[in-house]
């Protein structure tokens, strides 16, 4: 249909030009092709749908996409978008709400793309306009995975615009959640606003300030004199009434909770500074501090930038809104019709074809579900459902189109009415205050004790010094390097996370991790594998028949590889099964259609040597009638690296299983976790909830490890919630952390260097309680000359950032995490 | 020694335009996005002069456009 023109593509390495006798890879997206069926000249493609954006590609002269990534592994568009996905992008109401910006035609809009992955990716999606006309510019924001398009509404729609995407690869995901709650990055934007001005104003400040330095007074005319410190005061005003001001704000909003919080030494030290320089300044007494004021307040900004390092792609407050679709297709009088999903009614007659969620509690009118519940349960395995069965929010259709009808609310329905829990509707009380608050509580306290000590010795000596040392200690004191040492610590922490694919929300949570004493695993998902997929045969290929036989076997054995293969294989099951044994540890077989099957070991099924499969699998020996006839390698259940993992926790926390699933693994959990590690079986949501909340009133500190969104409850109630992911570029439910699923055999040492970066912290603390103790004794002397204060302040801070931020990164080193 | 007053005047006119610049930069949000105009800018554009079938060219699109023309000559030597 397409007419392929010729192309200027270097023919080295390029994918797909491998030989054809290996393993072919598909040109698009580099995959494994399974034949050379699909291909144009030598470019070999895995499926159609890569073949035609390829053709796509090539018809716009768009070729140079092969050519950007060396190790470009496209996004292959193999779900193959069933062509009215989209029609409720057509529903003005929706359109509204994903709309950014429109003037006369123009519209504009924002997608988050999660597939996309590298330049290539990029380069694609900002030629949108070359594939379709309609569209008239389209802008990537990588590090947040969004592209924003501008398109011509006259020409092309929202619905064709989020096909367009589709269709090349790069589906927009749009949920529900994402329409609710707009984005926020303003208040980012205001930090650097304050500290351009503090930078600003600490700058010319420091310039103005040297002579005051430098030159003896007599040198300096009087007039200059009083015009530096004068425009010095007009440069400090709106570092105090500006980019301080959070630091009040934060501080006025302890004292009023009666909490003496890091800020309130800080905002005491900011308001002594600026308040005696003043007077200084006004009085002609002296040059004041103000250089030091404004430096103290461009570091801390610094420290608050530094420590605000977040994942932009990532989100860590997803709810079960994110997972459920926009639009529902709705049956009235015999018509479908697509409706979004808020005004979706109890008594509604809903459609849900392959793939798609059932979003709310519904019965089965009309159709065959097969109903995959892993979102719920974490249990992989489909579950048929008869006409008339109920089906929970949640499953996942499987096979042909089915109707259903709504018997509950959305919010209302088993899965979702976990987020009407306390747990997600109050403000989180899951952090445990923060090491700086609970030392700065002491801190102040002894400050302020210094402070009216001091001048009360002072006053009985000479009454005119005892205001200056009572100001100078507030000053000396202000804990500038205290309240850098954590940010640059556990930011630098953080950071170092994120290269191991480990990545955090904030900065608390490293804080949070280092003092956890109890893991709580869920299973599914969390310590088994997710992906079945890979189940592979080995032999010369099954019939159909064959395959029936197989199939219909497997299914008589709730054998966790048993299911593994069951699951992989695709066909029905036809037969009945005539003497069925199943003799643990070696195998099965029986009797299907005539023909003896024996599956299992190969000592059981081939009667002879094992093949030689692939570390990492179990091998599955299939016989026909006596005679071998192949096996299938089966991915190991349990994650890689597992047992050694549990080996080096258990000496150090208390570990638990809550699994959703059935206690038929048991025994296999036992060999890996040993008999004392509590496990609970068949959980609901909420009954993981409960446990955590159980532990939490036993007063242990709990870390819940989990996937699903059935875990969500129980990670949002623990200390810290930490969800696996095996691409973290899909969804994960609301956490404080997420790690990729092949970073699993580092989480001992992942959360050991949590609490090496909380012993850096409390070192830098020590350093900068020197300083202090340095700095006092000049205050308390009544020496404090600005020149002291200046040198002392930046000499401080910058040390104790430069230990914490090089100690980290040593240590992570050292622990092989770097 | 009293055009100090005025130098002073300039090194501040000077300090401030940089503020000035730098607070503009932050709101027309060039800060957003610290990654992908690394990896835009090293895109020769690829794509041939586009025929002219009707689309038209706007504005801000169009500019691009005729930087990015300019370089194609040095991709087919390049790779």
């Amino acid at each position: 249909m397409i007419n392929v023109k010729p192309l200027n593509i270097p023919d080295d390495n390029a994918p797909g030009d491998g030989p054809p006798n290996g393993e072919v890879l598909c040109y698009h997206c580099g995959d494994v092709c399974d034949g050379t069926d699909i291909a144009i000249g030598d470019r070999y493609f895995c499926c159609n749908g890569c073949k035609t954006v390829y053709e796509l590609l090539a018809e716009k002269d768009l070729c140079d996409y092969y050519d950007i990534d060396e190790q470009r592994s496209s996004k292959s568009p193999k779900d193959e978008v069933y062509e009215h996905r989209y029609d409720y992008l057509d529903d003005p109401s929706i359109v509204d709400q994903l709309i950014d910006f429109s003037d006369g035609d123009m519209r504009m809009a924002t997608f988050k793309v999660p597939s996309m992955h590298c330049s290539s990716c990029i380069w694609l999606l900002e030629r949108l306009h070359s594939l379709n006309p309609g569209v008239i510019s389209s802008r990537v924001n990588f590090p947040r995975k969004e592209a924003t398009v501008t398109w011509n509404a006259g020409k092309i729609s929202l619905r064709e615009v989020v096909m367009l995407m589709a269709s090349v690869g790069y589906e927009p995901y749009i949920s529900l959640q994402d329409v609710a709650e707009k984005r926020k990055s303003v208040t980012d934007k205001k930090l650097y606003y304050r500290i351009g001005v503090a930078g600003f104003a600490f700058g010319n400040i420091m310039l103005l300030s040297f002579p005051e330095y430098l030159a003896s007074d007599a040198s300096i005319e009087p007039v200059f004199r009083i015009f530096f410190r004068y425009l010095n005061v007009l440069l400090a005003l709106p570092v105090f009434f500006y980019s301080s001001s959070e630091y009040f704000k934060s501080a006025w909003a302890g004292l009023k909770q009666r909490f003496l919080n890091i800020d309130v030494p800080i905002s005491l030290g900011i308001i002594m500074l600026f308040s005696r320089s003043i007077y200084e300044i006004a009085t002609h007494t002296g040059p004041g501090f103000l250089d030091s004021f404004t430096g103290l307040v461009f570091f801390l900004l610094i420290g608050k930038i530094f420590q605000k390092k977040s994942y932009d792609s990532l989100n860590f407050d997803r709810d079960f809104r994110s997972y459920f679709p926009l639009s529902v297709a709705v049956r009235e009088d015999g018509h479908e019709r697509t409706i979004p999903l808020t005004r979706l009614a109890v008594g509604d007659r809903i459609v849900i074809r392959n793939q798609e969620l059932v979003p709310a509690d519904a019965v089965l009118l009309r159709g065959e579900a097969n109903i995959d519940y892993s979102f719920v349960t974490g249990e992989a395995d489909l579950i048929a459902k008869k006409s008339g069965d109920r089906i929970h929010a949640g499953g996942r259709q499987v096979g042909q189109a089915v109707e259903l009808e709504v018997v509950k609310e959305i919010e209302q329905s088993y899965l979702t009415r976990l987020w009407n829990n306390d747990i997600f509707t109050k403000p989180s009380a899951g952090y445990l205050t923060a090491l700086v608050d609970r030392i700065s509580k002491h801190f102040t306290a002894v400050v302020l004790l210094i402070a009216f000590g001091a001048s009360a010795f002072w006053l009985t000596v000479d009454v005119s010094v005892a205001t200056t040392v009572f100001t100078a200690v507030l000053i000396v004191a202000c804990p500038c390097a205290l309240a850098l040492s954590s940010p640059f610590a556990l930011g630098s922490a953080q950071r170092i996370y994120g290269n191991r694919d480990f990545y955090i929300k904030n900065t608390e949570t490293v804080e949070a991790l280092s003092r956890i004493d109890t893991i709580v695993f869920d299973k599914t998902g969390t310590l088994t594998q997710t992906r079945t997929a890979h189940v592979r045969w080995h032999g010369p290929a099954l019939g159909e028949e064959e395959r029936a036989a197989v199939k219909s076997l497997l299914r008589q054995s709730t054998h966790t590889l048993s299911r593994q293969v069951f699951a992989s294989l695709t066909g029905d099951v036809t037969h009945a099964v005539d003497d069925y044994r199943e003799v643990p540890g070696k195998g099965i077989g029986g009797v299907v259609d005539g023909r003896r099957v024996t599956i299992g070991s190969a000592e059981w099924a081939w009667r002879e040597d094992a093949a030689v499969v692939d570390a990492g699998t179990t091998a599955v020996y299939v016989a026909l009638d006596g005679a071998p006839r192949g096996h299938f390698t089966v991915p190991n259940l349990y994650r890689e690296g597992l047992t050694e993992l549990v080996t080096s926790l258990k000496p150090h926390y208390r570990l638990v299983i809550l699994s959703g699933d059935s206690s038929r693994e048991e025994a296999r959990l036992r060999t890996v976790f040993g008999d004392d590690v509590p496990m609970h079986f068949n959980q609901t949501p909420e009954d993981k909830l409960a446990y955590v909340q159980e532990l939490r009133a036993e007063d242990r500190h709990v870390m819940m490890v989990g996937d699903g969104l059935n875990d969500a409850g129980a990670l949002k109630a623990a200390h810290v919630g930490i969800s696996i992911s095996e691409n973290i570029n899909t969804f994960s439910p609301a956490c404080d952390g997420i790690l990729s699923a092949d970073r699993f055999p580092l989480f001992d040492r992942l959360l050991r260097f949590a609490r090496t970066s909380v012993a850096i912290v409390k070192v830098s603390f020590g350093i900068s309680f020197a300083y202090n103790v340095i700095g006092l004794s000049f205050a308390v002397a009544g020496m404090l000359s600005p020149l002291v204060s200046a040198v002392l302040m930046p000499v401080s801070s910058v040390s104790v950032v430069a230990f914490t931020t090089i100690a980290t990164r040593l240590m992570a080193r050292r622990k092989g995490l770097m | 020694m009293y055009i100090m007053f005025v130098l002073i005047g300039f090194s501040l006119l000077v300090a401030l335009t940089f503020l000035g610049l730098y607070l503009w930069a932050v709101r027309t949000g060039q800060f957003d996005d610290k990654y992908t105009p690394s990896v835009r800018m090293l895109f020769d554009d690829g794509t041939k002069p586009r025929e002219a079938n009707g689309s038209e060219p706007h504005e801000e699109d169009g500019d691009k456009d005729s930087n990015e023309r300019t370089n194609t000559g040095d991709r087919s030597n390049g790779s």
